[in-house]
């Protein structure tokens, strides 16, 4: 392994500092298989006996978090005092030269998203028991959310791309179930299945790009891989570009990148607490992990290093794209939706950008404050009982926990220095800068313009959030109250870490974060700026602040209705951006209506007339040949060929008895004379 | 030792009796022809064994065994011939044709 990571270092332009000094884990590490296989095994206790439990099953499955966070924080700690890493794996079988396994990786980056899933999962679930008293399938709800969950873990402890296949699946499996969990309406199950399908089209992408590197490499193992490119495989140089592009394809379908975003917000049809665990820690981080764990393909010069182009720009049309359409949705989970989009869009960008640490920071703040954010739009949507912003207003006064928390996540969103969006987004900033002029040129300075840009919307569109829902007059019809404690203090727990977990990596001050995640074998080689680049954080937080500002001057003033409060309607942007730039209109009438439609019907004609008539002429015609062969050949030729011989064979047998005399002497005669001629033919012939 | 005699012997012994089977009418003299031929092979078994000098006289032993399987042989014939003649007052073989068609 020394070997693999000098060789890397070799790449690494700045990466050279953080010099690789890794521990097994000892006995935390070896059994970190619990940490998928308790909330998968607990799923199925949920499943089974959850109804006769007096939590209704509730209590395994937050059991089951607990589990996964304790475990997960003390793996934290103990990579921060060392840098962990591990890969264990039990063989399941042998294809050929394939080699199957089961395994489970614990190094710098799993522990990450281990520790995010476990505290956020755990948060969540307590959240959950509140938010979904009284549900008709309260039971089962738990036990796809565990599912959830232990596909998610599943997906971030697979040593090899075969495994991360298993967990994507999971994931992808148990979002559907859970987002149309409410599926009397038949909206939530067009919702679901919008999510399904998008997410299949991507999935195309990402099993591509696994076989293609699989073959290539001859192995699954994320280890085989990385050290491949480290030796720069010839084989694998050559294949790089169409496996990067395909890898990515993979996770633009499950980080919702544009143009398969269009699943997120309607994955809002889920009950709220899912569109918390799906925003910060589950299922849409898992195309920003792939990135991160295939790092190495795309910042290695030799292999994938045009696919970063595509990356960022990308992440940048859906960080600002998808920033602009949250400025005109009502429904308060949308906002937060398009919102978690741009994020993504960050995390993208950073990616394409270089910038391993920035993205997986941005990743890991993003966590703590988005679930908040949810958390605290499911407590309103809870006391009021309505998505709809146009039904809120005032709620500060009912709801001053739930007030408090969403303030510090929005804050902490928007950028505002101490919270921890603040560092994370100015890690990008300057990672941006740093590319722009490390290769990545005029496309990386275009994109760091629209990443300040992006900084600006998600400030503007968060003021506009807090303002329509906590600020003027009450609109609703339900009787506002403060949620039950169950909800508010998990919120509680995550705005504290919302506003801390920025100091996890300062630079110049505390950069524990870089190394945390860099425990891996191999240096990610990405650049880490030394000190805070004032000017670019105070663009940044300028940029923030305008946008709070711009809100306040805009939505401070109550009105009466959602039209007359959006008093920035731009002629020609509005409606573009409240169809969302028609994409859901292009993708429903340019792909689902034509294949719903004419495609459907001509498959359907060509079925009828077209495969049918082959299908019934081949079998007419099998008719005729049974009929030609049974009374042409059967009956008049082979039944007359074996009458004939048993005619035959009577005949003979009528002639030849009367050879058989009964007269002893007569058969001893023919005896003595075949021996005769027996002995007479041997002596000639021999 | 000179072996041909006793072959020659055995040749007209066996060529007796074969004569005597085919062509004898009565069926206690067809049962002594194929004892005839029988001894004829003992006489070569015998001779053979004596001039290849076999230490395990497998002839002399192999010409006995034949001796008893031909004794029981001419009894179960014997018996036989008692006891078609009883039935049917004759022993003679041409008349004996039921084993036909």
């Amino acid at each position: 392994m020394t070997s693999l990571a000098t060789s890397l270092l070799l790449h690494a332009e700045e990466g050279a500092e953080h010099a690789v000094e890794l521990s097994n884990g000892g006995l935390l590490a070896e059994l970190a298989w619990l940490i998928p296989m308790v909330p998968l095994v607990l799923m199925f206790g949920v499943l089974f006996f959850g109804k006769r439990l007096p939590g209704k099953g509730w209590e395994l499955a937050e059991f089951s978090m607990l589990f996964v966070a304790v475990y997960g924080v003390a793996l934290f700690i103990a990579n921060a005092n060392t840098g962990i890493h591990y890969e264990g794996a039990i063989e399941i079988a042998t294809v050929g030269s394939l080699v199957l396994e089961w395994g489970w990786m614990v190094d710098g980056l799993s522990i990450m998203m281990y520790t995010v899933i476990g505290v956020v999962g755990l948060a969540v679930f307590t959240y959950s028991k509140g938010y979904m008293e009284g549900d008709i399938r309260y039971t089962g709800f738990f036990a796809n959310f565990t599912l959830f969950t232990a596909g998610m873990l599943v997906l971030v402890s697979a040593p090899n791309l075969l495994q991360l296949i298993v967990g994507w699946e999971l994931v992808g499996v148990a979002s559907y179930l859970l987002i149309g969990h409410y599926w009397e309406d038949h909206e939530n199950n067009a919702a679901a299945i919008k999510a399904f399908i998008t997410n299949k089209v991507a999935d195309v992408g990402l099993l591509i790009g696994v076989i293609i590197i699989a073959v290539t490499v001859g192995s699954f193992r994320f280890s085989d891989v990385l050290e491949a490119i480290a030796n720069a495989d010839s084989g694998l140089i050559q294949v790089a570009f169409w496996a990067g592009l395909a890898l990515f394809i993979g996770a633009m379908g499950k980080s919702a990148q544009f143009p398969f975003h269009v699943w997120l917000p309607d994955a809002m049809a889920g009950p709220t607490p899912v569109s918390s665990l799906m925003h910060a820690a589950t299922m849409v981080t898992a195309g920003v992990y792939l990135l991160g764990r295939m790092f190495p393909l795309y910042q290695n010069e030799l292999f994938a290093v045009d696919v970063k182009v595509i990356i960022i720009i990308v992440g940048a049309l859906t960080l600002f794209l998808m920033g602009l359409i949250a400025l005109v949705q009502d429904d308060i989970k949308k906002v937060l939706a398009y919102s978690t989009l741009s994020q993504l869009g960050y995390m993208t960008v950073a990616m394409g950008a270089g910038a391993y640490t920035a993205g997986l920071f941005h990743l890991f703040t993003h966590a703590f404050f988005k679930s908040p954010l949810f958390l605290a739009a499911g407590s309103v949507i809870h006391a009021v009982h309505s998505n709809n912003m146009s039904d809120m207003g005032g709620l500060r006064k009912y709801m001053p926990s739930t007030y408090w928390t969403f303030i510090i996540g929005s804050l902490a969103l928007a950028g505002i220095f101490p919270l921890s969006g603040f560092w994370s987004k100015d890690e990008i900033l300057a990672s941006l800068r740093y590319d722009a002029g490390h290769g990545g040129g005029a496309v990386a300075s275009v994109v760091l313009i629209v990443a300040i840009a992006g900084a600006f919307i998600t400030a503007l569109y968060m003021a506009r959030a807090v303002y329509l829902t906590f600020f003027g007059e009450y609109k609703g019809e339900a009787h506002p109250h403060e949620s039950p404690k169950i909800m508010t203090y998990p919120l509680i727990g995550l705005a504290v870490l919302a506003a801390v977990a920025g100091f996890s990596n300062m630079p110049g001050i505390f950069t524990g974060f870089t190394d945390w995640v860099g425990a891996r074998i191999i240096v990610m080689g990405d650049h880490h700026a030394a000190a805070i680049d004032f000017l670019l954080a105070g663009a940044g937080l300028a940029a923030a602040a305008a946008g709070i500002a711009v809100g306040t001057r805009l939505w401070r003033r109550d009105r009466d209705t959602q039209e007359a409060r959006d008093t920035f309607r731009i002629p020609m942007l509005y409606p573009l951006l409240e169809r969302k730039y028609y994409i859901d209109d292009f993708y429903l009438r340019g792909i689902v209506n034509p294949t719903k439609g004419p495609i459907a019907r001509a498959i359907d004609w060509s079925n009828t007339y077209v495969l049918d008539g082959v299908v019934n002429g081949v079998g007419a015609g099998a008719g005729l040949m049974a009929r030609i062969v049974y009374h042409g050949i059967d009956q008049r030729g082979i039944d007359l060929a074996i009458n004939a011989a048993a005619a035959a064979t009577g005949q003979a047998g009528e002639q030849l008895r009367y050879t058989t005399t009964g007269r002893v002497q007569q058969y001893a005669w023919a005896l003595f004379a075949g021996t005769i001629l027996l002995v007479v033919g041997f002596l000639i012939f021999n | 030792m000179i072996v041909n005699q006793f072959l020659v012997l055995a040749a007209l012994l066996f060529s007796i009796g074969i004569y005597g089977v085919l062509v004898r009418r009565n069926a206690v003299l067809v049962l002594l022809s194929v004892e005839l031929m029988l001894t004829a092979v003992n006489i070569n078994l015998v001779a053979f064994g004596a001039f290849l000098q076999d230490e395990l006289l497998a002839g002399q032993v192999f010409a006995l065994f034949v001796i008893a399987v031909a004794a029981a042989e001419v009894g179960i014939g014997l018996a036989i011939v008692v006891l078609i003649f009883r039935n049917r007052s004759s022993a003679n073989i041409d008349e004996l044709n039921l084993l036909k068609w």
